[in-house]
């Protein structure tokens, strides 16, 4: 159901026949804002099609999954988990990584690709960010449940006064975590919510419903588009993005120090921090393409996320790929030079020849070999290889993170503690239990909320462009 | 605000106009006239259109976020030497005034005072409160929330959001009369001029 006319003029606004954008245009030309508003704005006003509750439906059931794999483990324990000496850090840790990773993405396209000025990222960028919250919500958990108690994690993770007169230790790179990631989590969704404020108005002022009209209204502010609210509105956006720059470079650096500033062979590399940000980046990309190419198909968006986006996104990701696939390449170097012979042994003995040498060669196939057509502007331009493609890289990802935790872990300094991992039933339905998180989040986002920065997307306008010197005629 | 007495009886004139540049060219014209109580409303921002109508004065919000990130990276670093570090005038200051200590305690015998372990969360919390005075003194400085405004009063006014430009001038400014603004907005070849009520 599309919505009621907004009100008399605007011919334009009746509804918006466009010419096919071109392979370079970001926006369909003969759009104008009314156009754009209408566009965006019958997403959320509209009604949810038939699609929805089938893929809403996959979602909301393994979210179900989730609750149920976390009833269970707060009754029995993290014993219910593969876990044991020596690998005491498995799918927990492997999936924290993970999903913190695919939020990278979010953030560099909101935060670094602004400051850049690459204005193909207004169009994707409250998406992204929406991803970003919900992939930090589910990596949250992970760590959480971890700790076998999560009710009283606040005691070890959080500083607060009490009567022990006991703080916890900042000298640890997991106390760094906590604040790194609440850090990340709470600007992130700081960010987030500045962004949606004049489309909130939007909403609030094409709103029919009283309820939705009060709601919107609220929720926005009170905004009414004031010349002075947006210069000081540009000005804190533009901060923003500055402080979340630093801070998404920060936060998988802080990550990799929880394995780097170990001793164990593996870990201890000074490589690990910008490979960590490089793969953050990598697999954020492939998850942005994952989910946007049918999203942009369901809803005919082609006019607004064009194909220029999925080429600009390709070329990020195969770009970050390569940087990763170089931090590889610095990890055997480094093991050779340093002549430690653990290190040796783990980095180019177990890991090319041990037992889970299978996960190794696949990584190398996810995350290099099936990332090279991404040279071919043909293979750019084709979602179908596109979206195969991330979903590769995903799976790769996933298996950098299994090489990284578990094929340390295993085989350490002492052959009589080496043993074997596998992931439990519990291991993997908490992981899918996750994934129906993530994707019931971003269906929700999807159906309700804007997803396309209308107030961004039309300063992409001609006519957004004003002669600036010239005075009145 | 005025007190009731010496209220006005409208709050200003608005006119309408299709495309920044009408805007622009308008706030221009309402600029040279000598109208300084003006407001320029607009679905996106236009920052030629928000310069001319602040008069170019750079936004407080860029010092308010410096002074939060400094905040933040004194208290997270202080912090940390007096929870971890033994910074002896610090624990005599907060037992004195809390009756509370920091917990010193030895590591592989690393020194208390290990300074580089406390950057990353000193930076941390640079960016946290840095990011919470953008996003506070943002709307602070804008007077928001602010649920009621009398510009709502004006019906073509919830196309502000959507595709349509409006320049108010308020009629507390000393220059406004009720024809002669009227008659100059006019002047400006909008799409509509509206009496804004209070």
């Amino acid at each position: 159901m599309s919505t009621p006319e907004t009100s008399s003029a605007g011919a334009a606004a009746a509804d918006p026949i466009l010419v096919p954008p071109g392979d370079k245009e970001i926006l369909a030309p003969g759009h104008d804002a009314a156009s754009i508003t209408k566009r965006i704005a019958m997403i959320p006003e509209g009604r949810t099609p038939l699609w929805m509750f089938g893929v809403f439906g996959v979602s909301f059931s393994l979210l179900g999954l989730l609750l149920v794999s976390v009833t269970y483990l707060v009754f029995k324990g993290t014993g219910i988990w593969g876990l044991n000496v020596p690998v005491a850090w498995g799918f927990a840790i492997i999936n924290l990584v993970w999903w913190i990773g695919i939020g990278h993405a979010g953030t560099l396209i909101s935060a670094i690709l602004l400051l850049l000025k690459q204005d193909w990222r207004n169009s994707i960028n409250r998406f992204a960010e929406a991803m970003t919250l919900f992939a930090v919500a589910c990596a949250v958990m992970f760590p959480l449940l971890h700790t076998g108690r999560p009710w009283v994690a606040a005691y070890w993770l959080l500083p607060y006064p009490n009567t022990m007169n006991l703080w916890p230790n900042f000298r640890s790179p997991l106390m760094w975590d906590v604040f790194a990631i609440s850090t990340y989590g709470t600007v992130s969704l700081l960010f987030w919510y500045v962004g949606l404020v004049p489309d909130l108005g939007t909403m609030r002022d094409r709103a029919k419903n009283i309820w939705i009209k009060r709601l919107c209204g609220v929720l926005s502010m009170g905004w009414r588009g004031s010349a002075r609210h947006w210069h000081h509105y540009e000005m804190a956006y533009l901060l923003l993005a500055g402080l979340s720059t630093p801070l998404v470079l920060s936060v998988h650096s802080i990550i990799s120090f929880d394995f780097s500033v170990s001793q164990l062979p593996g870990w201890h590399t000074t490589i690990f921090p910008p490979y960590f940000v490089a793969g953050a980046v990598f697999a954020g990309f492939a998850m942005v393409m994952l989910v946007a190419i049918p999203v942009r198909y369901a809803y005919g968006l082609h006019d607004m996320l064009t194909s220029r986006h999925l080429q600009n996104m390709a070329k990020v990701t195969l770009a970050t790929g390569l940087i990763v696939c170089y931090g590889y390449l610095c990890e055997f170097i480094f093991a050779y030079y340093s002549g430690n012979p653990y290190e040796r042994f783990v980095v180019g003995e177990n890991r090319p020849f041990g037992p889970y040498n299978w996960a190794w060669l696949s990584l190398v196939f996810c995350n290099f070999l099936a990332i090279q057509p991404l040279w071919f502007k043909k293979v750019r331009q084709n979602v179908y290889w596109l979206w195969f493609i991330s979903l590769i890289i995903s799976v790769g990802m996933w298996l950098e993170r299994f090489v990284i935790v578990v094929m340390s872990l295993h085989r350490d300094f002492l052959p009589s503690s080496w043993d074997r991992y596998a992931g439990t039933f519990w291991d993997w339905s908490l992981y899918l239990g996750t994934m129906g998180l993530f994707f019931s989040l971003m269906f929700l986002f999807i159906r309700f909320v804007p997803m396309i920065p209308m107030s961004e997307i039309k300063i992409l306008l001609p006519e957004a462009k004003v002669k600036g010197g010239s005075h009145h005629h | 605000m005025a007190n009731k007495a010496s209220k006005p009886p409208i709050y200003g004139v608005m006119a309408q106009f299709l495309n920044p540049q009408e805007l622009f060219d308008a706030v221009k014209a309402a600029k040279a006239e000598g109208y300084d109580k003006l407001d320029a409303f607009m679905p996106y921002p236009v920052e030629e259109i928000s310069h001319e109508v602040v008069n170019h004065e750079h936004s407080v919000v860029s010092k308010i976020v410096f002074c939060g990130g400094l905040a933040g990276a004194t208290f997270g670093f202080l912090f940390q030497c007096w929870a971890m570090g033994y910074f002896e005038p610090l624990q005599e200051l907060t037992l004195a005034l809390f009756g509370q200590t920091g917990y010193p305690f030895n590591i592989g015998g690393r020194p208390y005072f290990s300074w580089p372990a406390f950057i990353p969360v000193t930076f941390e919390l640079t960016i946290l409160f840095g990011a919470f005075s953008a996003v506070i003194g943002m709307f602070l400085v804008n007077g928001l929330p602010q649920p009621y405004h009398p510009v709502f009063n004006v019906p073509s006014f919830e196309r502000a959001s959507d595709d349509r430009f409006f320049l108010l001038i308020e009629s507390q400014d000393p220059r406004y009369d009720a024809e002669g603004t009227r008659k100059f907005l006019e002047g400006l070849s909008p799409q509509e001029v509206t009496d804004v009520d209070w």
